[in-house]
Formats: structure tokens, sequence, C-alpha cells
């Protein structure tokens, strides 16, 4: 019973890596697409494809912490006490990215607009690294089972580093991807030329961090390095041959295509990390089933995940179906 | 809020974080609960406007309830973000909290994640579907909104309940918890009457708020058709939830006097048990004694038990070690007293609104326009607020020392590592920019609105089309 649980939390995070992910990446590109002048058109399209979804991709995030918390109440406790800093200014992080975007919507003077777009855009850069930190500081085992762990090496340490830089990456790299669909969408060819140039250096960038990181994880989180290496093999495969893929296709096929294979390249190595860990939760020790909640609390949490995925699945498949049709009008 | 709180009960044996953990969460708390009546009972008055618009080919209400959802998607997004603060604060503020009693407590929350999830899918199709969606199908995107807002505050409302009155969980030993009955837990005792409570307090909050906008409006000299419909339409609403309010806080207060003597007494501010209880009205307790107040013979009595030699338990029948300081139990009294003193004004304004309207069934217009009548309504948004906030310090403070009634203390729950107080000042300086931020914002879109006149689309090309979520100036083609 446990496992489940923590496959339906898993499966969590990794939809907010996907879709989270993509909404923080659209940040990425807005603080990076230059002065209002030059960066009107790409930060025009973020906030188009952004508006309607931001809110339901950010609710995974709540539903993370809620499964963690009531499916695994200890460990919730160790991490929350060990890694408060970092968790701390993402929560914060996440106020000022949220507030930030809905404000910038109704302003139309420029200098109104580049306060709250700043606040949207740098948090939206600042968020992900403090996750994937924190990803990192539970992955390498740095959350002492009953908490209480070090404020700071538990998250600055060489896997943390990597995992907050890996999570900036990925980030971006996924919204490239969907903003040059958006883009083509939208025909604004330009525009998607804009975003798949940025889609193939993200791409090269991420590959060559990620690399590396087999390096750093070798010094530094070994064990984790192991589990990647044997268990997870096949998903670490086949994160990087989506990947390569979509590089590929990038120019040719279907945006759909490419989009769909971005995502298995992001889901793929997510779920990786959390089979490498298996059967741990907290990285190195703490096995799943320790932490566990009783029995009854995790069935409860599993009838509700059925219940999501039968009423929100189809709820969300609504919505992302009517934005791409057009049929939600978010332009200025 | 600082002063709410009872900052003095916080002993000098405390850990040093309960007090700022404490503060910031009171702070956080009650600033996202002013936002939660836009998001759910608010959205229900824009459905109200679009049917009405719909059903009598009334264009004035459609541009009210497309207004509307602008206004809510704003106050939706800063409501979610401060949200899901709070869901970081209860792990990092109280891990004693969630790491023993998680498994229990965070059932609620998960049925709560469900709704949700629903009400953000709705909520961005319903804003944005103004334009391109054909008008019923798009009003039906709506329903779920309201249905949501009401699934998920009764979701909530029961980890609060819970914590008031635990149940559904078995403990070995040594203090962990090792059986849950799920549905024990969200339903426990005290479940039904706090989430209908809160419910109809959402309903009361966003519906004297609008009218009350509506109302300087008309006072102002703006009085046309949509302020008029504006000053109606949520005024109703309001209008009929008060007195089912004042009905069911009559229950909880009967609810808590029977489940929780020790709130009771503090609600009270009773120093001793007994019979023929008076009750007090205002005072404060200042060494065992309760000064400055107005007696009621009998009235306590009368009030918990509708007979006057009901017996109530003063503060001396809660164990010393649990007994809580003067000032908290002060800070519980008068909250409860301002809760249920504008509980009444607000009666009193819900049966003014009647009579008038009632007087003027044979005129055309039956909107009242008397100006006293809307200075009240225009009053009466921020006294529905200070009764939420009242009626909340009652609970949580009236709990202390409690986390979870009879077995975590809110002490043992707090977390001992970290600066909270850094933590706490950047989150106030962080909500107060928000606040500001959203203040502002408002304030654009009612320029705006301003300018584009009663029944003009506020998205005329070339005009300001510019708006935060929904109608927005179409870029190309005509509605679908
Ligand atoms: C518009 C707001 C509003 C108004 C007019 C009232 N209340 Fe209230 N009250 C609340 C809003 C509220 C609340 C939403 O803030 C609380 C906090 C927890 C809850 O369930 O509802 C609350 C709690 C609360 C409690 C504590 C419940 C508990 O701790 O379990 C009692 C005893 C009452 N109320 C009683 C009353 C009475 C007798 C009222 C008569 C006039 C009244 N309330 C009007
Ligand atoms: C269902 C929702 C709520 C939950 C689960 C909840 C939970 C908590 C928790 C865990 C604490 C800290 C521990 C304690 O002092 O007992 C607390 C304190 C507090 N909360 Fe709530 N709360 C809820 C709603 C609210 C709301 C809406 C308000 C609005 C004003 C509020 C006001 C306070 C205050 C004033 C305190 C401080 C009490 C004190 O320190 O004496 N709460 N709450
Ligand atoms: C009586 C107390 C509460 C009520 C009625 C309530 C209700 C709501 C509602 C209706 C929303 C949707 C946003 C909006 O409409 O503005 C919301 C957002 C949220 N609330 Fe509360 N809330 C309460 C207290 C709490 C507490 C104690 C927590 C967490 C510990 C919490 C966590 C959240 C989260 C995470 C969101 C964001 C969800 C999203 O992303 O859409 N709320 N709340």
């Amino acid at each position: 019973m446990s496992t489940v649980a923590a496959v339906v939390l898993f499966t969590g995070v990794i939809a907010y890596a996907v879709l989270g992910g993509a909404d923080y990446g659209a940040g990425f590109w807005d603080l990076t697409a230059g002065g209002a002048q030059r960066g009107r058109r790409p930060r025009h399209l973020v906030d188009e494809s952004l508006a309607p979804v931001w809110e339901a991709n950010h609710v995974w995030l709540v539903f993370c912490l809620v499964m963690l918390w009531t499916g695994f109440p200890a460990a919730f406790a160790a991490i929350m006490t060990t890694l408060y800093v970092p968790l701390g200014l993402a929560a914060l992080g996440i106020v000022l990215r949220g507030a930030g975007f809905a404000f910038r919507k109704v302003m139309v003077r420029t200098d109104q607009q580049r306060v709250t777009g700043a606040a949207f855009a740098l948090s939206s850069v600042v968020v992900p690294y403090f996750l994937g930190a924190v990803a990192g500081g539970i992955a390498s085992g740095r959350v002492p089972p009953g908490g209480q762990g070090d404020p700071l090496t538990s998250w600055v340490n060489p896997t943390s580093v990597l995992g907050g830089v890996l999570a900036v990456l990925v980030c971006a790299y996924t919204a490239a991807v969907f903003l040059t669909a958006e883009a083509r969408r939208h025909e604004d060819a330009d525009l998607e030329a804009w975003f798949r140039r940025r889609s193939l250096a993200t791409a090269v960038v991420t590959g060559a961090v990620a690399l590396a990181g087999l390096f750093v994880l070798r010094a530094d989180a070994p064990r984790l390095l192991d589990g990647l290496l044997s268990r997870a093999l096949p998903l670490v495969v086949l994160s990087g041959v989506c990947g390569l893929t979509a590089l590929l296709l990038l120019r040719r096929a279907a945006p759909r295509v490419v989009q769909i294979l971005a995502v298995g390249a992001v889901a793929a190595v997510v779920g990786g990390w959390g089979v490498a860990q298996y059967p741990d939760l907290l990285g190195t020790h703490t096995t799943i089933a320790e932490a566990a909640a009783p029995a009854p609390t995790l069935w409860a949490l599993t009838i509700v995940a059925a219940a999501a995925l039968a009423i929100v699945v189809p709820a969300m498949a609504l919505l992302f179906v009517l934005a791409q049709r057009g049929s939600l009008d978010t332009s200025h | 809020m600082a002063d709410l709180t009872g900052v003095a009960g916080v002993l000098a044996a405390d850990p040093e974080q309960l007090l700022p953990a404490r503060q910031m969460m009171a702070f956080t708390l009650g600033f996202h609960i002013i936002l939660v009546p836009f998001g759910v009972a608010f959205t229900a008055m824009m459905l109200i406007a679009n049917w009405r618009g719909l059903r009598r080919d009334d264009e004035a209400a459609l541009v009210l309830a497309r207004r509307w959802s602008q206004v809510a998607g704003v106050l939706f997004a800063v409501g979610a973000v401060s949200g899901t603060v709070l869901s970081f604060e209860l792990g990092l503020l109280w891990p004693g909290l969630m790491g023993r009693f998680g498994a229990a407590f965070g059932i609620p929350f998960a049925v709560e994640g469900l709704f949700f999830f629903l009400e953000a899918v709705f909520v961005a199709i319903y804003i944005y579907g103004w334009r391109r969606m054909r008008p019923w199908p798009h009003f039906w995107t709506g329903v779920p909104v309201v249905l949501s807002g009401i699934g998920g505050t009764s979701a909530v409302v029961a980890a609060n309940a819970w914590m008031n009155q635990p149940d559904g969980f078995t403990l070995d030993d040594e203090g962990q918890v090792v059986d849950v009955r799920p549905l024990d837990v969200v339903f426990n005792d005290a479940f039904g009457y706090e989430a209908v409570h809160m419910l109809l307090a959402a309903y009361m909050v966003a519906g004297f708020t609008i009218a009350g906008v509506y109302a300087v409006g008309m006072l102002r000299g703006r009085r046309d058709r949509l302020h008029r419909l504006g000053l109606v339409i949520p005024l109703t609403v309001a209008a009929i939830a008060t007195p089912v309010q004042v009905l069911v806080g009559d229950i909880a207060a009967r609810e808590v006097f029977e489940n929780e003597p020790a709130k009771f007494a503090m609600i009270e501010a009773l120093p001793e048990t007994g019979t023929r209880v008076p009750e007090v009205l205002g005072g404060v307790l200042v060494d065992g004694e309760v000064r400055y107040g107005i007696g009621i013979p009998l009235g306590a009595s009368l009030l918990a038990g509708l007979d006057p030699d009901t017996e109530i338990q003063g503060l001396d029948a809660i164990p010393e070690e649990y007994r809580p300081a003067d000032r908290l139990v002060n800070t519980v009294h008068i909250a409860f007293q301002v809760m249920v003193g504008i509980g009444m004004v607000l009666l009193a304004l819900s049966a003014w609104y009647a009579w008038l309207w009632w007087r003027r069934r044979r005129q055309p217009d039956r909107v009242p326009d008397n100006r006293w009548f809307l200075r009240c309504v225009a009053l009466s948004g921020v006294l529905a607020i200070i009764a939420l906030e009242a009626g909340w310090v009652v609970t949580e403070v009236g709990r202390q020392p409690w986390i979870v009634v009879g077995y975590l203390r809110t002490a043992e729950a707090v977390t001992t590592t970290g600066n909270v107080w850094l933590f706490c000042g950047a989150t106030v300086a962080l909500y107060a920019a928000l606040a500001l931020g959203t203040f502002f914002v408002l304030r654009l879109l009612r320029h705006r609105w301003r300018e584009a006149g009663e029944l003009a689309e506020d998205d005329d090309p070339g005009g300001e089309g510019d708006v935060p979520y929904g109608p927005s100036r179409a870029r190309s083609g005509t509605p679908a």
C-alpha cells in the first residue's frame, strides 16, 4: 500500500515538473526576452499561453505537499525542519510570481508592467532553483530521518546545485518547446524560429549539464548514481532518447510530436530519480514503508487520487483543448 | 492582527519560536481568509448576474457578470498564492503537528486539493470563455466553480474542526497514530456547523462588500442600472444569508458549550463554574474578576441551555496547567462579542432592506435609494470582514493552549529550527506589497470601466481593452 501512495506522490511530482516546469520556464524566457520593445512579442506569447493554465498547473505543487504530509508525515516534518531555508524562500517566490503575473496582465503602462513583470520573471527562475536544490538535498540523503538536518549544507552542496541548475534548465527547455508549438499555432514564423533556437540551445546545455552531473553524483551521491545507472537505467536512457529525438525533429516534425517527446524526456528523468532511490524515501535512508502513514490513510489518499484521475484529468484536458483550439480568449 | 492573538499568553517557558510562528500563522491566515469569500461566494453572484443577463436578455447584468469575473480572477490569483504559502507554513512552522498527526489531519486537505483543481480549471475556462464560447455552455462552466468552492471550503474547515474536536484515529503507547478512520476524521463533531457557518460568512462578506462598492457609487450620484443591479444582487444574497447565519452561530455556540467547555468559558470570560450565570456584555477579566462589563441576569445560562439552571463551567474547571492566561481569555471574549454584535447589526440592516423592498413594491424600480440606507450598506462589507476575522480568533485563540485539543499543545508542535522572526518579517513585507498591488489593480479596473461608461463594451477597439482575465478585445474574428 505504501508503494502505491509513493507512486501517487511521485506522479504528482512528475506532473508538477512538466506542467509547473513549463510555466516557470516561460518566466525564464520572459526574463531573458530583452528590452521592452524587443521583448514585447515573446512576452505577449508567454502571457497568452500561460494565463488560462498557470493556476491549475500550480495546484500540482499543493497536491504534492498534501500527499507528502498526509501519506508520509514524519518524512514531511523531517524535510521541513531541515530544508526550511530554500522552502521558505520558494514559498515567498511563489507569491511574488503568481501575483506579479496576474497584476501585469491588468497593467497597460510599460513602467508598471516592468515592475510586476520583473517580479514574475525573476521569481520564475529563483523558485525552480530552490525546489531543485531541495530535491538534490533529499536525493543525496541529507535529510536525517528525525529532521533538523544541517540548515545550510543540506541545500548548498554539489547535488543540490546540480538539482537547482538542472531544474532551471529543464523548465526553460520544456517551455521553449511548448512556446515553439504555440507560436506555430499563431502562425507567427518569426516567433516560432525565436523559440526554436532557444529550445535547441537549452536542450544542448541541459544535456551537457546532465552528463557533467554524472561526475558530480559520483563524488557526492554515489548511491543515487548507482540507482540511476542500474534500476533506473531504462528511464534514464528513455529520457535521453526522447530528448535527442525531440532535438532532431524540432525543425521537421509537428510541434505536437516534439511536445510529447519533450514531456517524455522530463517525465522519464524525474521518474528515474524516484526509481533510483526506491525503496528509500529520503534519498539513502528511511524506506517508504517506514515513513508511511497507517493503511487507511493511504487508502483514503489513493481513493482521492483515483477521483482526481477520474474528474480532474478530464477537466484539465478540457482546459488544454479549449486553450489550444482558441476557445479561450486571452489576448490583449 | 498582532494584539488580537494574545501575545502575552505566551509564557516565558514557551519555545522561542512560538510567538513569531503564531504571529505569522495568524497574519497569513487572516489575510487568506479575506480573499476566500471572493473565490467562493462572489463567483456565485457573478453567475446570478450571468443567468439574469441570459434569461432576461439583460445587457447590464451581462456587463456586470463580465466585470465581476475579472475582479474575481485577480482575487482568485492572490487567494491561490496566499493559500500555497499556508501549505508550506503548516510544515515550516508546525512540524510537530504535521509529523505526528499528518496521517489524520491531512486527509481533509487531500480532498480540498481535488476541489482546488476543479476550481482552478473552471475559473480559467469561465473567465477566458466570454468571447469565444456560446453563452449557455459558457454559463455552465461557471457552475463547477461555485460547487468546488463550497466543497473546498468544507474540506479545509473540516481540518480546522478536527483540531477543535479531534476524532477518527487511535494512538499507541508512544503516542503514534496507528489507526485512522478517514470518514470520522472528516466528519468530526465540529465539522457540520463550522462548515456551514463559514460558508454563510463567505456569502455575507462577499455580498456586503460588493454591494457596498456600488452603494458608494450611488451615493456619488451614479445611479444607472448597472449600479442598481450591482447593489441589489449581492445585497439580496447577503441579506438572505444573514438571518440563517445568526441561527447557525447560535447552534455553534451551544455545540461549543457542550463539547469545548474550556473555549466556552473563555467566550463568556467566566471565572467560576456556576448556574444562573449572567451574560456579560463587554468587560475584561482582571485577576480572576470581570470588570467594566454589563451583566444580563441569567443570560448566559439561558443561551447555553435554554434554562436558567444550566451549569456553565468556568475557567476554574480547566486544570491549572492548561488554563489560558487572562489576556487570551479577554481576546476571545471580546472577539466573540464583536462577532455577535456585528451579526446583530447586519441582521438589522437586512431587515431594513427587506422592509424598503416591500415598501417600494408598487414602484417601477424597487431598488432602495435612501441615502442613509446606502451609507449603511457602504459600511457593511467592512463589518462583515471584521466579524469573519473575529470568529476565527474565537475559534483559534479559544483553543489555546492546544493545537489539537486534548492531544497536542501548540508549544509542542512549533518548529525549533531557524529564525521565524526573519521569515515572518519577510512575509509581512511581501503581503503588504501584495495588498497594495491588489488595491492598485482593482482601482485600475474601476477607472477603466468608468471611462467605458455603463453599457459600452469595455473592449472597444482602440479603447482600453487590456484586462487581466477574461473579456478582452478579440484580436481576430468574431465570437464563435
Ligand atoms: C460574517 C461573519 C460572521 C457572523 C456575522 C457571525 N459569525 Fe460566528 N464565526 C464566523 C463568522 C461569523 C467565522 C467564519 O469566522 C467562524 C470561525 C470558525 C467558524 O466555523 O466560523 C465563527 C465562529 C463562531 C463560533 C466558534 C465555533 C468554534 O470554535 O467551533 C461561535 C460560537 C460563533 N461563531 C457564534 C456566532 C453567533 C452566536 C453569531 C450571531 C450573531 C455569529 N457567530 C455571527
Ligand atoms: C481551516 C482552516 C484553518 C486551519 C487548519 C488553521 C490552523 C491553525 C494552526 C495550525 C495554528 C497554529 C497553532 C495554534 O495557535 O493553535 C493556527 C493559529 C491561528 N489561526 Fe488558524 N487555522 C485555520 C483558519 C484560520 C483563519 C481563517 C483565521 C483567520 C483569522 C485563523 C486565525 C488564527 C489565529 C489568530 C491563530 C493564532 C492563535 C494563537 O496564537 O493564539 N485561523 N491556526
Ligand atoms: C477557513 C479556512 C479556509 C478556507 C475557507 C479556504 C478556502 C480557499 C479557497 C476557496 C481557495 C481558492 C482561491 C480563492 O478562491 O481565492 C483557497 C486557496 C488555497 N488555500 Fe485556502 N482556505 C482556508 C484556509 C486554508 C488553509 C489553512 C490552508 C493550508 C494550510 C489553505 C490552503 C490553500 C491553498 C494551498 C490554496 C491554493 C489552491 C490553488 O492553487 O488554487 N487554505 N482557499
